[in-house]
């Protein structure tokens, strides 16, 4: 695994935990390496491997709307606790992209996984995908695993698909985040 | 702006809508996300790894590229699937921001002319910046 940088991401200096950037800027040197051996070394044995849970995730009120503000949310449904209860829900919703959120710790798993061959600095995120069986609201306690369901070899770069499945306190499925993670290879 | 239809014809548009994001918004969701990535708030940072300048979060693109949709839904239903793929950066000036635009259109109809499936377009400095933007939506 190499650890020279590549143009286009960051290494996140300051941060602790391994993490996607959401970079764009890679996208011309995707159709690149037309004729080269592909050189990224993402382990294919990741396909099919499930981690070990995280911690659940307790998923507050404040920080719902906190969410919300921050994502432009205009839905009284993810502000105010009378319009959630009037619209049905047991309390605020969170945004649909809110499982990110307590995804990310299963992303750092995979991540900082010895034998997965991902050098974080090279990841980009490509896709994402959230599919509910109902909203998460407050007061949901969510636990998260992830399994990896795709390891494929585009042009000199890998794709890595991992799913993370939530459950709420009683077992039961809420909702499953998927994420697309392009690393790039040696030539990009 | 959202029309508050039920039924809806394919290509429809039932919401769009302008958002505009500055530098400020980028530190907001990097406290709500957790999302601290020195290249959403750090011109330095940035540059030093070829950006083009500060990134807005795609992350942040995604999720208010869907709130369009949840305003239209209002009370009725709920969001049970939305996907993208991300394309191209929104890159955030740091006086003049940037200027995320979203048109979400009726995609498929369910077997009562329901929406089933909405397509959103979304676009910064005249550039579609997600790629197959789509929002499965459930009515109560």
């Amino acid at each position: 695994m190499t650890t020279r940088s590549a143009p286009g991401l960051a290494t996140s200096p300051d941060v602790t935990a391994p993490r996607v950037t959401d970079a764009c800027s890679w996208t011309p040197a995707l159709s690149g390496g037309v004729g080269r051996l592909p050189v990224v070394s993402v382990n294919p044995e990741l396909v099919g491997r499930t981690f070990p849970p995280a911690p659940p995730y307790l998923v507050g009120r404040e920080k719902v709307r906190e969410f919300a503000r921050a994502t432009f949310a205009t839905n009284p449904i993810h502000h105010e606790t009378a319009a959630a209860r009037a619209a049905g829900h047991d309390d605020v919703v969170a945004p649909a992209t809110f499982a990110v959120v307590v995804q990310e710790a299963t992303l750092a798993q995979l991540l900082a996984e010895p034998d997965a061959g991902i050098d974080f600095s090279r990841v980009v995120h490509g896709e994402q995908k959230f599919t509910y069986a109902r909203p998460i609201v407050a007061g949901d306690e969510l636990t998260a695993t992830l399994t990896v369901t795709s390891v494929k070899t585009l042009g000199g770069n890998a794709m890595v698909t991992a799913e993370s499945t939530m459950t709420d306190a009683t077992g039961e499925h809420v909702v499953t985040a998927t994420s697309t993670l392009v690393v790039r290879g040696d030539d990009a | 702006m959202t029309t508050d239809t039920t039924t809806a014809e394919v290509g429809t548009v039932v919401a769009e809508r302008d958002v505009h994001l500055t530098r400020d918004a980028l530190v907001r969701y990097a406290g709500a996300s957790g999302d601290f990535n020195p290249i959403h708030y750090r011109d330095d940072v940035a540059a030093s790894v070829g950006l083009p300048g500060v990134l807005a979060h795609g992350m942040l693109t995604m999720g208010l590229a869907v709130q369009p949709v949840s305003e239209w839904l209002g009370d009725r239903g709920w969001i049970a699937s939305y996907g993208v793929r991300f394309t191209r950066p929104v890159v955030v000036d740091p006086e003049q921001g940037a200027t995320v635009g979203v048109v979400a259109k009726v995609g498929t109809v369910d077997d009562q002319g329901r929406p089933a499936r909405i397509d959103l377009t979304v676009t910064a400095a005249g550039q579609t910046v997600l790629g197959k933007a789509q929002v499965t939506v459930a009515f109560h």
